[in-house]
């Protein structure tokens, strides 16, 4: 299996007001082509920052990424990404069709960009949907329309950041066995973010589990289920149940000695100042593209 | 309405105020009917209402791209703050023997003034729209691989589309002001501000005073109105989706 990404090395750390703050230590993993690898870890640990440094949102200050073969510098063109935000990252004012066709403008004409959308939202199940607005849609169908979107635009990865997290659970099985079903239809590699262990074992082809930030790979497990998973099944059977142990004792979970769990409260605050951090550097990345074009 | 006109009535008749002075509705009306005959006051009319719509074409036109800069960069922002601050608060009708010094008694100088006080509405709505302007449709877009100029185009402009029109709308009202302000201390230009100016010096009718008043609050009320359709048909979704206007 050849790499679709390659992760070395990588680390960033924030400039905010008052010091820094490192949020990735050293990260080195890499993900095959027509993977699914999920990345678990605890709360900000630093997995929005990993998102957003593969996706060419902001320059890592250490470390290399490269997307089949090429250095990730800027926003590469073969790359989706899926946010949790279904409400805030879909266009209130564009018909859930518009807003598949958002990304294809630049590349392709008028009819193609209406084919492939309604193609996508076929994929989701939302062939019926195109000229509703986002706003008249469940949160569940709104995030489906942001994965079609993304599949749409015919991605070489597909970034997800939590992406189930803002739904109910039963919409976040029926999302999750979607997900599921349009990647192995479109062959699509695929790296989602979680920090729910269930979800990173039944999604999974491997998890790499991160310890608390500033972040680095803690351990990288193959998921030893069938491909062809079941809510119900997969969920109660033996493999599926000890690796999910596995990973909750690699992150900790459970464990209320003190230090543990000062030291995640301690995450949690440092988790909002990074967020701040995070927005300026964004900011600063965006002038900086500007200053160079 | 019903009853505010019933009341106007009621005191016009009464001898509390002299009926040359305050005539009553019937009266206002009856003129107000005959001046909708008048060829010259129509003109009037034409000539406020193109004024008026110059003046918004002009503010508007100036005001959403200068907010689109001042919105998206800081530092030009910072720097423009004193001189922003020292311009808005300055009354336009103030500034009448300064434009007619400049610019004459013609029509380019109620248009000017009024593009003057329009802008204000339109630019610090358009700047409080890319405030607002959320972050997470910036990245999304970015990461999808917009650029600068696309972002502007295709996020920021929509996304504050309705606190713009809503700018406009308050900016439609403020040139009518402005416009008829002009025209009844200045003259020169025509306009509905003239005819009831020279209602009242020459003949001292009051009644087509106020029948002109009258049609001035027509036009405000259907622009306003027309604005009001408009914002809802083009930004309808800004409503439904957290009350964006």
């Amino acid at each position: 299996m050849t790499a679709m990404l390659e992760v070395a090395d990588l680390g960033h750390t924030y400039q905010a007001k008052d010091g820094a703050h490192t949020a990735i230590a050293d990260l080195s993993f890499t993900v095959g082509t027509g993977e699914l690898v999920c990345v678990v870890g605890p709360s900000g640990c630093g997995k929005s920052t990993l998102l957003r440094t593969i996706s060419g949102l902001i320059r890592p200050t250490r470390g290399e990424i490269s997307l089949h073969g090429n250095e990730v510098r800027g926003v590469p063109d073969d790359l989706a990404v899926v946010f949790q935000d279904y409400s805030r990252s879909l266009f209130p004012w564009l018909s859930v069709q518009k807003n598949v066709e958002f990304p294809l403008r630049r590349s392709l004409g008028r009819a193609e960009r209406r084919a492939r959308a309604a193609e996508a939202l076929e994929w989701v199940g939302l062939g019926a949907a195109g000229r509703k607005y986002p706003w008249q849609l469940s949160g569940g169908m709104q995030q489906r329309v942001a994965i079609a979107r993304a599949l749409a635009y015919r991605p070489a990865l597909l970034l997800m950041d939590e992406p189930f997290a803002s739904v109910d659970a039963q919409t976040r099985f029926e999302l999750e066995d979607l997900l599921l079903k349009v990647r192995t239809e479109q062959d699509t590699t695929v790296l989602v973010v979680t920090h729910d262990i269930d979800e990173s074992v039944y999604l999974g082809d491997r998890i790499l589990v991160l310890s608390t930030s500033p972040a680095s790979v803690v351990a990288d497990l193959k998921v030893d289920l069938p491909a062809q998973r079941d809510q119900i099944t997969t969920r109660e059977s033996e493999a599926f149940v000890a690796l999910r142990a596995e990973v909750a004792r690699l992150l900790n979970v459970g464990k209320t000695s003190e230090e543990v769990r000062a030291r995640r409260e301690a995450n949690e605050q440092q988790a909002a100042k990074w967020a701040e951090a995070e927005r300026a550097e964004a900011s600063r990345a965006d002038a900086e593209e500007r200053a160079t074009t | 309405m019903a009853g505010f006109l019933v009341i106007w009535e009621l005191f016009g008749r009464s001898r509390l105020v002299p009926p040359e002075y305050l005539p009553p509705p019937s009266v206002v009306a009856v003129e107000l009917v005959k001046l909708l005959g008048d060829e010259a006051f129509l003109r009037d009319v034409v000539a406020t209402v193109l004024a008026v719509l110059i003046a918004m074409g002009l503010s508007a036109g100036i005001a959403v791209p200068l907010g689109l800069v001042l919105g998206s960069v800081a530092s030009v922002r910072h720097a423009t703050r004193a001189v922003v601050e020292f311009l808005r608060p300055i009354p336009s009708v103030a500034l009448i023997p300064l434009a007619v010094l400049l610019l004459g008694i013609g029509p380019e100088t109620k248009i000017t003034l009024a593009v003057y006080a329009a802008i204000w509405p339109i630019l610090f709505n358009t700047i409080y729209a890319l405030d607002e302007l959320d972050p997470l449709l910036v990245e999304t877009a970015r990461a999808f691989g917009a650029g600068r100029v696309r972002v502007l185009a295709s996020v920021a402009l929509p996304s504050a589309l309705p606190f713009v029109l809503t700018g406009i709308r308050l900016a439609a009202t403020t040139s009518l002001v402005v416009i008829v302000s002009v025209e009844l201390l200045e003259g020169g230009s025509g306009g509905i501000g003239q005819y009831i100016a020279l209602a009242r010096s020459g003949a001292g009718r009051m009644d087509i005073v106020l029948a002109g008043t009258a049609v001035a609050g027509v036009i405000g009320y259907l622009l306003n109105d027309g604005l009001e359709r408009a914002q809802r048909r083009w930004v309808g979704w800004s409503s439904v989706t957290g009350g964006r206007s």
